[in-house]
C-alpha cells in the first residue's frame, strides 16, 4: 500500500502503472464435490487489457476472478500479479490493491456516495485531503454531480449506483480491477451507455481488468481478449474477438458465440476501416455529356450530385442527365457516416432499401460509397487471415 | 358489587396506592415506617439489579451474536437460546440458581441476566445476518479484515436490531426484577411480593411504580433506538421546522402572533 504513496506523493490523481495478470494451471475443487469448478486453467492478461471471462452459468467464470483477489482458494496452481504470486501476501492487503466491482454493487447503504468511494483509499491510510480531491476527482470521472456526494445509495437510481460501484472499484487506484457482470443488472439502453463510458474511462486509465459477463455480445464489446469457459471451469478458447468469430476453436464456442458471428464481426469495426469505392461527383451546372460519361466508367452506373460543400443531394442516373448541363434534381440519399458500426451501417443500407450507401464524413461531406457487397467482400477478405487489425475496444470507442 | 362501586372501588385503591408513593406510613403490622421516602432504597436497589444484569447481558450477547452472525454460524443457536429464554419462567432461574449461588444480589443478576440475554443475543444475530450478503461480499473484495467488516459494515446495520432486543430486555428486567425479594434482594419487589407488611396500597402503589418504570425505559429505548439507526436508514419523518416551511397554513399559524 506504500507503493502507491511513493509513486505518486504529488497528488491524488495517481496514474499506477497496469498490472499483468497470469494464471498458472489453476485447479479449484470443492470439498464434497466431484467435479471440479476449475479445471488447470491458465491465462494471462497483459497490461491495461480487458480480458472477459465468459460462458454459460456454471461453467465457473466467477470462480475464476474471485482467485484473483482471493475471496476463493484454488486448490493447485498459481496466480501471478505483476510476477509476483498473490498466494504468500495477505488477502485484505492484495484485495486493496485489486479493484472489485460486483453485479449487486454492494454498495454500504448507511454511508453517502462520498464515503464509499473513500472507503479503500482509507483503508490505505491516505491522509483526509488526498481522500477528499481522490473522491471529488471520481465522482467527475464518472459523471456524477458533486451534489450526489451526499446522497445515500437508497436515493439514487439503478445506472448511477452501478457508476458509484464502478467509481469505488477505481478509488484506491488500483492496477487491477475485477468486475463481475457489473452492468448486468441494468436496463438494456442505460447498459449500452455505462459500457461505453467505461471503454472510454479505460482508455483514459488504461487498467488491467478481468471482466465476467455471460452476455457473448459484451464480451465481443468489452474484450481485447476472450476467454470462453464451459462446464468445469475448462477453457475452451482464448483469443480476441476477432478471432474468436471468425476461427471458434471447436463446436462449442461456436455454438456458443452463436451462428449470427459474421453479423457479430461487423460490431467490430466502423465504416473507415473499410476500403471503400469512389463515387463519380457532378454538380450543378457540370457538363451532361461529361457526367454521362463517368456514369457509364463507374460500376455504380450513377454520378452523386452535390452541393457546394460536396454535401450529397441526389443519385443521377443516365437517363435525368438529358440537357446540356446538369440539372438539380431532388432526390433520396441513403447516408452513413465514417465512425457508424458496420453492423449499424450495414442496417441502413438494409433498411433504405438501397444497393448503394454514401458516406460521409464529420462535415457531411462525401467520402465514399458503401454497398452490401462492399462489406460482404471485406468479410470474406478479413477471413482469409487479416485479423490483427481490429482495435480495441476503447479504440473502437474513440 | 354495579359496576359503578367496582369501579369506584379500583379508583379508591388506585389514589390509596399513589398515596403510599408520596407518603410515609406505618406498616400494617406496625412499628416499621414504609412508602414515601423509604421507597428510594428500593427504588435504587431495583435500577441497580436492572443496570448490572443489562450490562452483563450486553457483554456477552452481543459479541457473541456479532461473532456467530459474522461467521454465519449458530443458526440452531439462536433459535434455541431465543425459544429457551421464552420457555423458562423467571422465577424458576432466581430459585434454581439461589440454590447455588445463595441469596444475594449476584444471584438475581446472574438470573437477569439470563433473562436478558436471549432476546439481545436473537436480534443481533438476526441483525447481522439480514444485512445484504453482497455488501458484505464487496467489503471483503475491497479489503476491509474481518473485523473491520464487523465493526463499519455489519455492527452499524445491526445497530437497529440490537437495541431493538436491548429494549425488549430492559423492559423485561426491569418488571421481573421484582422477584428480588426471592433471592435476599430487597427490590421494588418487596412491598408487592409482602403485602402483610406494607398493605395493599403498597403493593398496588409499587405495582404502578414499576410499570411507570417499564414504560418510560421502553420511551427513552425507542428514541435510543431511532438516534442509532443510520441516518440513510430512518423512516422519514418531517420534522415541524420544515412542515412549517413547506405549509403556508402552517406557517401563517406560526407567525400569528400569541
Amino acid at each position: 500500500m506504500t507503493s502507491a504513496d511513493t509513486a505518486h506523493p504529488e497528488g491524488p490523481s495517481a496514474n499506477r502503472q497496469a498490472a499483468t495478470l497470469e494464471l498458472r494451471h489453476i485447479s479449484k475443487r470443492y470439498p464434497g464435490s466431484d467435479a471440479p469448478a476449475i479445471t488447470d486453467l491458465s491465462l494471462e492478461v497483459a497490461a491495461g487489457e480487458i480480458c472477459v471471462l465468459v460462458g454459460p452459468s456454471g461453467c465457473g467464470k466467477t470462480t475464476a476472478m474471485r482467485l484473483v483477489n482471493r475471496m476463493i482458494e484454488p486448490t493447485s496452481g498459481d496466480i501471478l500479479v505483476d510476477g509476483r504470486s498473490i498466494i504468500d501476501r495477505k488477502p485484505s492487503e492484495l484485495r486493496r490493491e485489486i479493484g472489485y466491482a460486483i453485479q449487486q454493487i454492494g454498495l454500504f447503504p448507511h454511508q453517502t456516495v462520498a464515503e464509499n468511494i473513500a472507503t479503500v483509499p482509507k483503508l490505505l491510510g491516505w491522509e483526509k485531503r488526498r481522500v477528499a480531491a481522490r473522491v471529488e476527482e471520481l465522482m467527475e470521472l464518472i459523471g456524477l454531480e458533486s451534489a450526489m456526494a451526499a446522497r445515500y445509495p437508497a436515493q439514487l437510481s439503478g445506472g448511477q449506483r452501478q457508476r458509484v460501484g464502478v467509481a469505488r472499484a477505481l478509488a484506491g487506484d488500483p492496477p487491477l480491477l475485477l468486475m463481475d457482470e457489473p452492468f448486468g443488472a441494468i436496463d438494456p439502453i442505460n447498459r449500452e451507455r455505462l459500457q461505453n463510458e467505461f471503454l472510454r474511462l479505460q482508455g483514459e486509465i488504461r487498467k488491467t481488468v478481468v471482466f465476467v459477463t455471460h452476455d457473448i455480445d459484451e464480451a465481443i464489446k468489452m474484450g481485447d481478449r476472450i476467454a470462453v469457459m464451459r462446464k468445469g471451469g475448462v477453457l475452451a478458447q482464448y483469443a480476441p474477438p476477432a478471432e474468436l468469430l471468425m476461427a471458434p476453436a471447436d463446436a462449442f464456442v461456436e455454438d456458443f458465440v452463436g451462428a449470427d458471428r459474421a453479423l457479430k464481426r461487423l460490431a467490430l469495426q466502423r465504416v473507415r476501416d473499410i476500403d471503400l469505392w469512389d463515387v463519380p461527383i457532378v454538380r450543378v451546372g457540370d457538363s451532361a455529356a461529361e457526367a454521362r460519361r463517368l456514369a457509364a466508367a463507374s460500376p455504380i452506373q450513377h454520378v452523386l450530385l452535390v452541393d457546394g460543400e460536396r454535401r450529397p443531394v441526389s443519385w443521377l442516373q443516365p437517363t435525368d442527365l438529358t440537357g446540356d448541363r446538369v440539372e438539380y434534381h431532388e432526390g433520396r440519399v441513403t447516408m452513413v457516416e465514417l465512425d457508424d458500426i458496420l453492423r449499424d451501417a450495414l442496417a441502413d443500407l438494409l433498411q433504405g432499401q438501397v444497393m448503394y450507401g454514401v458516406v460521409t464524413d464529420h462535415g457531411g461531406r462525401v467520402a465514399g460509397v458503401l454497398s452490401v457487397e462492399i462489406i460482404s467482400e471485406f468479410l470474406a477478405h478479413q477471413a482469409s487471415g487479416q485479423i490483427d487489425e481490429a482495435p480495441t475496444p476503447a479504440e473502437r470507442l474513440a | 358489587m354495579t359496576p359503578a362501586i367496582v369501579l369506584a372501588s379500583v379508583f379508591g385503591q388506585f389514589s390509596d396506592g399513589l398515596d403510599f408513593l408520596v407518603h410515609q406510613r406505618e406498616s400494617v403490622a406496625g412499628g416499621v415506617q414504609v412508602g414515601g421516602s423509604t421507597m428510594w432504597p428500593l427504588l435504587g436497589k431495583h435500577l441497580e439489579v436492572v443496570g448490572l444484569s443489562m450490562l452483563f447481558a450486553v457483554l456477552v450477547a452481543v459479541p457473541l451474536g456479532l461473532y456467530l452472525g459474522h461467521t454465519r454460524r449458530g443458526d440452531f443457536l439462536a433459535s434455541s437460546i431465543s425459544n429457551v429464554g421464552r420457555s423458562v419462567p423467571a422465577i424458576a432461574i432466581v430459585l434454581f440458581f439461589s440454590s447455588y449461588l445463595g441469596l444475594s444480589l449476584v444471584n438475581l443478576v446472574f438470573a437477569m441476566a439470563l433473562l436478558a440475554i436471549p432476546p439481545i443475543f436473537t436480534n443481533t444475530y438476526v441483525g447481522v445476518r439480514q444485512v445484504d450478503g453482497d455488501v458484505v461480499d464487496a467489503a471483503r473484495g475491497m479489503g476491509l479484515s474481518g473485523l473491520q467488516t464487523v465493526g463499519k459494515v455489519e455492527l452499524p446495520l445491526a445497530l437497529p436490531l440490537v437495541f431493538g432486543g436491548i429494549r425488549t430486555s430492559v423492559v423485561n428486567v426491569i418488571a421481573t426484577a421484582t422477584l428480588g425479594p426471592f433471592a435476599g434482594v430487597v427490590t421494588l419487589g418487596d412491598p408487592i411480593i409482602n403485602a402483610s407488611v406494607y398493605g395493599e396500597a403498597g403493593r398496588i402503589g409499587t405495582a404502578i411504580l414499576v410499570a411507570a418504570l417499564a414504560v418510560t425505559a421502553e420511551i427513552l429505548f425507542a428514541a435510543l433506538q431511532r438516534a442509532v439507526t443510520p441516518a440513510a436508514l430512518r423512516p422519514q419523518r418531517r420534522g415541524l421546522r420544515e412542515r412549517l416551511r413547506t405549509s403556508p397554513r402552517l406557517a401563517q399559524v406560526a407567525d400569528t402572533p400569541t
